[in-house]
C-alpha cells in the first residue's frame, strides 16, 4: 500500500510539473490515464509483490467423432458376390460404447436361375444395385495393443456392432437388421484402419417364398477422429 | 439359350463412382493437410496434486499404465476422447489419463481445475436435441430421425421424418410434434406430445395391386425421455396415429419406439 502511494505522489509531482494539461486528472475528473512508465526514472518503480499469473484456459480439443470410408466384397444371397463401398460416421460415447452410422452400395449379379434360362430376367439392371444405410451400437470389446518389432507399439480394439437400417435391392426397401464384428487398428491416436464382417439380414420373396437372405460383408476401411 | 454368361450388368453409374471418390480423397487429405496445424504452446497444462498420475496407452481403462507422473509436475492436455485425456508430461511421454486423476489436478494459478462436463442439468435445459428411433408402426417396422428444439424446459417443438417398411407396403412419414414435460429436471422424464404430418405408402413391387397414397396424420403418444450418460439420452414412446384416408373411414394405427439421442 506504501509504495503504492508513494508512486502515486510521484505521479501528482510529474503531472503537475508538466503543465496544466492532465491537472483535471488530479481531482478525478475525466478518464484517468495510466501513467507512462518511461516517463518515471530508473530505480524508483517498485514492482508488485505478487506478480498476477494469466489464467488463460485453451479449450481442450475434443476427438469423440470418427469418419471414413471402407472397400470391400459384399455377397447377396442369391445375386453372388461384388465389390462394395461405403461411409462411415461413429460417436464415441464412452471408452466401451459408440453409435455408428453408414451407407453404401453394392451391385447383385445374376442369378443362378438367370444363368441357367438364358435370356430370363427377374429383375431389371437398375434393380441390381443394391445400397443402403444402417444405424448401429458397438461396443469395444477388446482393446489390446500390438507390437512390430522393438520400437513401435499400436492400439486396437476388437468391437461388436449390432443395429438396423434399410436397404433399396430388387425394387424395394427392405427393413434390414445388421451385425458384425470389426478390428480397429490405431495407426496413430486420431488415424485408425478397420477390417470388418458383417451380416445385412432382410426379408425378400422374390424367388417365391419369402426368406431372410444373409448378405455378408467384409471390408477394410479407415477413419479419423475429429 | 446359347448365350449363357455374355450378358453383362451395367456397373454403377460414372457420376456416383467420382462421388465416392471424392469423398475418400477429401477424407485422406484432410489428415495429412490439418495434422500439423496445432501449436505446441495452446495446450492447457496442469499441475498434479494427486501423489501422482498415471498415464496409460490408450483411452480406457483396459491399457496398461506406462508412466507416471509425481506430485508437482505439470503436463500438457492434449486432446479428450470420451472420458480419457491425451495428455504430455515433462519428458515429452504422451498417454491417457482418466478424468477421475484429471479433476484432482490444479490450474497453473493453483485453483482447482474444472473439466466440461454435462449433468442432468444440461438433459433439462438444453436447447437442441437429434435422435434415432425405432419400432413398430402397425406391424411394419419404422425407423425415425427427429430433431427438437426446446422454448422452454418443459415445452419443445420437434421435426420427425420416418421410414416404415412393412411386409406389403413401404412408405415414408413427415411430422411436426409439440412435447410438453411435467418433470423436466427428473432423470426419468415423462412427456405427452401432439402432433401432425403427412405419410406416404406405396404397395411392394412384388404385390400386384395397390396405388401410391399419399395422406394426411393426425397423432397422440407419450413416452420417456431417461437422462443416460454424458449428452446422451434414451427414449421409448407410444403414439397413435389417425390417418385421414380419401375413402370412407379414417384408419387408426398404434405405433412403439426406442431409441437414443443427443441434446446440445
Amino acid at each position: 500500500m506504501e509504495s503504492r502511494f508513494r508512486v502515486l505522489f510521484l505521479i501528482a509531482a510529474i503531472v503537475g510539473l508538466s503543465g496544466c494539461a492532465a491537472t483535471k486528472n488530479l481531482f478525478g475528473f475525466g478518464p484517468e490515464e495510466a501513467p507512462p512508465p518511461s516517463a518515471e526514472p530508473p530505480g524508483q518503480v517498485i514492482d508488485p509483490e505478487v506478480e498476477r499469473r494469466e489464467v488463460k484456459e485453451p479449450a481442450i480439443d475434443r476427438e469423440d467423432f470418427e469418419i471414413g470410408a471402407y472397400v470391400g466384397i459384399m455377397s447377396i444371397e442369391d445375386f453372388g458376390s461384388n465389390v462394395s463401398y461405403g461411409l462411415r460416421l461413429a460417436y464415441h460415447i464412452t471408452e466401451g460404447f459408440f453409435v455408428e452410422g453408414t451407407v453404401g452400395q453394392s451391385e447383385g449379379g445374376l442369378t443362378s436361375f438367370e444363368v441357367l434360362s438364358g435370356g430370363a430376367r427377374l429383375i431389371t439392371d437398375s434393380e441390381r444395385t443394391m445400397t443402403y444405410y444402417n444405424l448401429n451400437l458397438g461396443y469395444n470389446i477388446l482393446p489390446g495393443e500390438v507390437f512390430l518389432g522393438e520400437g513401435h507399439a499400436y492400439n486396437t480394439n476388437l468391437y461388436l456392432i449390432a443395429g438396423l437400417g434399410s436397404t433399396r435391392f430388387a425394387g424395394d426397401d427392405r427393413f434390414t437388421v445388421n451385425v458384425g464384428a470389426g478390428y480397429r487398428f490405431l495407426l496413430t491416436d486420431a488415424v485408425a484402419l478397420h477390417i470388418d464382417f458383417r451380416d445385412h439380414l432382410f426379408d425378400i420373396d422374390l424367388l417365391g417364398e419369402e426368406k431372410t437372405a444373409h448378405n455378408l460383408e467384409g471390408h477394410l476401411g479407415f477413419t479419423v477422429f475429429f | 439359350m446359347s448365350e449363357p454368361s455374355i450378358t453383362t450388368i451395367p456397373s454403377t453409374p460414372q457420376p456416383i463412382r467420382l462421388l465416392w471418390l471424392g469423398c475418400l480423397v477429401a477424407v485422406v487429405s484432410q489428415i495429412f493437410l490439418t495434422a500439423p496445424v496445432h501449436a505446441a504452446d495452446e495446450y492447457r497444462s496442469v499441475t498434479i496434486a494427486d501423489p501422482y498420475l498415471e498415464m496409460r496407452t490408450g483411452p480406457g481403462g483396459g491399457y496398461p499404465i506406462f508412466n507416471v507422473v509425481d506430485r508437482g509436475e505439470t503436463v500438457d492436455v492434449i486432446k479428450q476422447r470420451t472420458e480419457w485425456y491425451l495428455v504430455r508430461a515433462d519428458n515429452g511421454k504422451e498417454g491417457w489419463v482418466e478424468r477421475a486423476q484429471m479433476e484432482l489436478t490444479l490450474q497453473p494459478d493453483g485453483s482447482p481445475i474444472s473439466f466440461d462436463d454435462f449433468s442432468v442439468e444440461d438433459f433439462t435445459n438444453s436447447k437442441w436435441e437429434l435422435g434415432v428411433l425405432a419400432g413398430d408402426f402397425g406391424g411394419a417396422n419404422i425407423v425415425s430421425l427427429y430433431g427438437g428444439y426446446s422454448l422452454n424446459p418443459n415445452i419443445s417443438i420437434e421435426l420427425w421424418g420416418s421410414q416404415i417398411l412393412g411386409n406389403f407396403s413401404n412408405g415414408w412419414m413427415g411430422s411436426i410434434n409439440v412435447v410438453h414435460e411435467a418433470f423436466p429436471e427428473w432423470r426419468v422424464s415423462p412427456f405427452f406430445t401432439l402432433g401432425a404430418g403427412v405419410i406416404h405408402t406405396e404397395p411392394k413391387s412384388t404385390i400386384i395391386q395397390g396405388e401410391d397414397r399419399t395422406d394426411q396424420i393426425g397423432h397422440v403418444g407419450g413416452g420417456f425421455r431417461v437422462y443416460a450418460t454424458r449428452r446422451f439420452l434414451l427414449r421409448a414412446e407410444y403414439k397413435s396415429y389417425v390417418v385421414f384416408t380419401s375413402r370412407d373411414e379414417n384408419e387408426e394405427v398404434e405405433e412403439w419406439k426406442v431409441g437414443f439421442a443427443f441434446f446440445f
